[in-house]
């Protein structure tokens, strides 16, 4: 067999990188200002720390802005079909569990189109890495509501206003079985990499849902919580085994209720004691659901950071293991044996 | 059987013999029919049979749309279909011998289980009157058995209760035609210990009930004689008696060891395609990969994926599953990507007829795509065929870089042969030929990776799937510029690639054999068809040559690109026959390709067919040659010409 998946040498360290390595030659074509940009720096800055080569790395993408995403990466990449993304990238990740596969995606293109596929990888817990560039809106189509637009939303398509509920991304992820959920925005540069890194690292489907603003079609949707002057008060920075708090002097927390309902309190009222103390690794993913909804919407204090990471079988490598297993117990596989497994007889 | 005491009753030797088991969806009556194959396949018959079943898992028992039934004919001679008409007919109850009764000739034999013949049943299967009472079946012979008294009689001291001992009556069933054809029990007792292993009771009850059966024929004063039908003259080889959809799923293992690429199916189920996903998910240790997705399009990009990687992806489905996986389709042609969609067509539009079988996706593979999209087709024609041709498949995915489907369908799917196990050495060279290494150098002196730098002879671009320094690149759905691959909007450019790419598939034509004529010296008619109706017009044109006539027969496997000689080779032919299980799909595409006047016959009833109708079809066009007239004064219109209403 042409085994691809075992040809690399670990023998070979890892050649060190600059973010110039990891950039294509081709132009970045996205509407001048657009949060894309940010976040691409921030994943070509990344990539050198991570120690991975550009060979083993590979951006799948299905369509939309954020789908441009691979052709600005100077390592394999495919551009493929509104919302497929996933179900390609299950395929490539189980079959070659060497490589490292990421998914970029945007609110219309993975959670309308695509949603079905999104699900289900999360389900699977296939080895991928995904990013979702949410900036409530269909951008490529220029300017309809997406299935994260806030209700009442006057877009082109909807100039009465939008009649639907949004998703909520984090909490459709964690309804999904997701092992991985996080959460960013594109004015952290620095946050950003910290939280692709922690889901790089994540063996399994990580999710990351990203704020970004389409500054020509939905403009300033994620202002009232990503600009540097409400930042400190309305972004909540989640830290494994530390109380939720925030504010320019910590005065802001999140307490949980009796009920399991989490609520945004005054430290001052309740004392640091009654403070929730963050825990990823919680199997019981109602937790962390109840955070995905404590602000409804970009204009509430909002949690950012790793709202769920726990350990679940990864589903290639459940699949190579049954391969294995078998050829453990049959041998390898014998073509003539196989065509001989029914009763055959012989014409003399 | 040595406790027989009786003399033997007289012996005949018979030619061939077509027997339809026919009982309720809960009487097992596939299984029935498939030990009754499997032993005649085994005794050396040549054989072919037909599953013929409702799409309901179980219809209300008794009723007419619960009826199951499994042909099979048998023959000591080379034959190709499951035959037109049965010489007997097994009917476990009321419902099941009303459902048949139209196939069956007048004088063919009617064995019934009499005991279901009771007011209930008749009822539920619309008979006013008792059909073994009231003269109806008076052209038939008519063999009155109670298949479920004895059954639960000889099971009574056996430890089951009576209602599971009922349901070994199919048991019964199969032990009596077991004896009425000199059928060698062994292989059935052996099959039934080894199958019920787990099950005691069960195990006990068949083995009664099938030694009931057996011993009923031999001794009740109902049957004159017992009939043998010989083993056929096959080739010597080995053979194994096989589905198409067991000889598709071989096929993908063997091309996968073949071309050392790791195999992965990406599928949802769907009938009648499921069983290859059930015959791959069980052959872990040759490195197979099966995925049952969310959905077909999760099937098939999964397969894309996978192939991206340097799989060896396949995809499998049905109609309405076609449909849907029509965009990933265009998406493998704009990426020229290796890729195997196999269609195991049925009857349509929409959900159709799933358990029924039609050849009705062939325009669709040929132009369900958006936008300028061609890519290979291959037919498979026969059950074992499928083995073959998707073998082809996978090597032209692999040289030319391109997604091919496999046109399959229910009757091949489910329908089985004797196939004579090929030399493994003996299949195609398949080789990956991934990329190595840079193939252009740039505007700066510099080796760098094209990912659209086409080979010359075939026009394929390179394989070159991640994991190699140097060769990063980036693909999509985009057009590309000629040659880099890059994102191109520029008009010339899409003109080139769009004629790039179809001369590729269009230059496999000198790829693969010439159209395969079985023929005689000057015929003036020429039968031509593709798929599953291989077998019903090798027997049509059989019988045409058996009357004295000249007659030709072509079959195609490479629906596209066509062999490079087919136009000639319908240029020789005063008339060209072309019959479908469509409304005129082939015929369409021979009269657009080579302006020839094909005339079409067609029918879609969801069964094959008839080698009766189609040597009156052929005749038709004889005689209408040898009068001299222009056109086919049968047909009014190129597909309206049926099956039936042509004789």
């Amino acid at each position: 067999m042409t085994d691809l998946a075992n040809a690399e040498s670990t023998e070979v360290p890892v050649p060190p990188t600059t973010r110039k390595d990891w950039s294509s030659n081709q132009e970045v074509r996205w509407c001048p200002g657009c949060g894309d940009y940010s976040i691409l720096a921030a994943v070509q800055m990344l990539m050198p720390d991570l120690g991975v080569r550009r060979e083993s790395t590979v951006f799948l993408s299905g369509i939309g802005c954020a789908a441009r995403f691979p052709y600005y990466m100077n390592t394999y990449g495919m551009h493929s079909i509104h919302g497929r993304a996933p179900a390609i990238a299950t395929g490539l990740a189980t079959t070659r569990p060497d490589l490292d596969v990421w998914v970029v995606t945007g609110d219309g293109d993975s959670l309308s189109i695509g949603g079905n596929h999104l699900i289900h990888a999360l389900r699977r817990n296939v080895d991928i890495t995904i990013l979702l560039f949410n900036n409530q809106i269909y951008g490529l189509t220029k300017g309809q509501y997406s299935p994260t637009s806030e209700v009442a939303k006057v877009t082109k398509s909807t100039p009465f206003g939008s009649l639907e509920q949004p998703f909520n991304p984090l909490s459709l992820a964690l309804g999904a079985e997701a092992s991985f959920v996080a959460r960013t925005h594109d004015m952290d540069r620095k946050h950003m990499m910290e939280t692709f890194r922690r889901a790089h690292a994540h063996r399994g489907a990580s999710f990351v849902e990203i704020y970004q603003n389409c500054n020509v079609f939905n403009d300033g949707a994620f202002e009232g919580i990503t600009g540097k002057d409400h930042r400190v008060d309305m972004l909540i920075p989640l830290v494994h085994g530390e109380p939720i708090r925030f504010g320019a002097e910590g005065e802001h927390g999140v307490v949980l209720h009796r009920d399991g309902s989490v609520e945004v309190v005054e430290v001052a009222d309740l004392g640091e004691l009654a403070l929730l103390v963050h825990d990823e690794h919680r199997e019981n993913p109602g937790l962390a659901f109840q955070l995905s909804r404590l602000s409804r919407g970009p204009h509430e204090p909002t949690p950012i950071g790793v709202f769920r990471d726990v350990e679940r079988p990864e589903y290639g490598a459940q699949m190579a293991q049954q391969i294995e297993e078998a050829t453990d117990r049959r041998g390898k596989g014998d073509l003539d044996a196989l065509l001989r497994s029914g009763s055959s007889w012989t014409v003399e | 059987m040595s406790d027989t005491t009786t003399d033997p009753k007289p012996h005949q030797q018979l030619h061939r013999v077509v027997i339809r088991f026919a009982g309720d969806s809960g009487d097992g009556m596939q299984l029935t029919g498939d030990r009754f194959t499997t032993t005649s396949a085994l005794w050396g018959n040549d054989l072919a049979t037909f599953p013929d079943f409702p799409a309901e898992i179980r219809a209300p028992a008794g009723t007419l749309a619960g009826v199951s039934a499994f042909q099979v004919h048998i023959s000591d001679h080379d034959i190709s279909t499951p035959g037109d008409s049965p010489n007997v007919l097994v009917a476990m109850n009321p419902a099941a011998l009303k459902a048949n009764l139209a196939i069956l000739p007048k004088g063919a034999a009617i064995i019934v289980n009499v005991d279901a013949f009771e007011e209930r049943n008749l009822a539920k299967a619309d008979y006013e009157t008792n059909p073994l009472e009231d003269g109806s079946l008076s052209a038939y012979t008519v063999y009155e058995v109670p298949m479920t008294s004895i059954t639960t009689e000889v099971c009574k001291d056996a430890g089951v209760k009576p209602r599971d001992a009922e349901r070994s009556k199919n048991f019964f069933a199969l032990g009596l035609i077991s004896w009425l054809y000199t059928r060698p029990i062994e292989v059935t007792i052996g099959w039934i210990g080894e199958k019920y292993a787990g099950k005691p009771l069960v195990m006990e009850a068949n083995l009664r009930a099938f030694k009931a059966g057996y011993h009923f024929g031999e001794t009740a004063e109902l049957f004159e004689s017992s009939y043998g039908v010989k083993p056929a003259v096959l080739e010597p080889g080995e053979y194994v008696n096989i589905t198409g959809n067991t000889a598709t799923a071989w096929g993908l293992i063997a091309a996968s060891v073949r071309s050392g690429l790791p195999l992965f199916l990406g599928t949802y189920p769907i009938t009648p395609a499921s069983d290859i996903l059930h015959e791959l998910s069980k052959h872990k240790q040759f490195g197979v990969r099966t995925f049952q997705a969310e959905d077909e399009i999760s099937g098939i990009g999964a397969a894309l994926g996978a192939a991206f990687g340097g799989a060896l992806g396949v995809t499998t489905t049905s109609g309405p599953g076609l449909d849907l996986k029509s965009e990933m389709m265009g998406l493998a042609i704009s990426l020229e990507l290796p890729l195997v969609i196999i269609d195991v067509q049925r009857g349509g539009p929409s959900t159709g007829l799933p358990t029924k079988t039609e050849q009705a996706d062939l325009l669709h593979a040929m132009y369900g795509r958006h936008g300028e999209a061609p890519l290979p087709i291959v037919a498979a024609r026969t059950p074992s065929h499928c083995f073959e041709v998707t073998v082809e498949a996978v090597r032209l995915a692999v040289k030319y870089r391109t997604p091919v489907i496999v046109l399959s369908d229910g009757y091949l799917a489910n329908g089985t042969e004797p196939w004579r196990l090929p030399d493994m050495d003996g299949l195609p060279t398949i080789e990956p030929d991934f990329a190595a290494g840079p193939n252009h150098t740039d505007a700066d002196g510099q080796a760098v990776f094209w990912p659209y730098v086409r080979d010359e002879q075939t026009l394929a671009r390179p394989w070159a799937p991640p994991g190699v320094p140097g060769l990063e690149h980036r693909i999509g759905g985009l057009e590309k510029a000629d040659g880099s691959g890059n994102v191109s909007y520029d008009g010339v450019n899409h003109e080139k690639m769009t004629r790039l790419r179809a001369a590729k598939i269009a230059g496999i034509a000198h790829d693969i054999p010439p159209t395969d004529v079985d023929g005689e010296d000057g015929a003036e008619v020429l039968v031509i068809g593709w798929g599953s109706t291989y077998g019903a017009i090798a027997a049509g044109v059989e019988r045409i040559r058996a009357r004295g006539y000249k007659v030709d027969q072509a079959h195609l496997v490479h629906l596209n690109p066509f062999p490079a000689d087919l136009g000639k080779v319908l240029g020789r032919y005063r008339r060209v026959l072309v019959p479908e299980v469509n409304t005129g799909q082939l015929s369409r595409l021979l009269r657009a390709e080579y302006l020839v006047d094909a005339i079409s016959f067609t029918q879609v009833e969801g069964v094959p067919f008839r080698a009766e109708a189609m040597e009156a079809a052929i005749l038709r066009q004889i005689e209408g040659v040898a009068a001299g007239s222009p056109g086919d004064p049968g047909v009014d219109g190129m597909a309206t010409s049926h099956g039936k209403a042509s004789d």
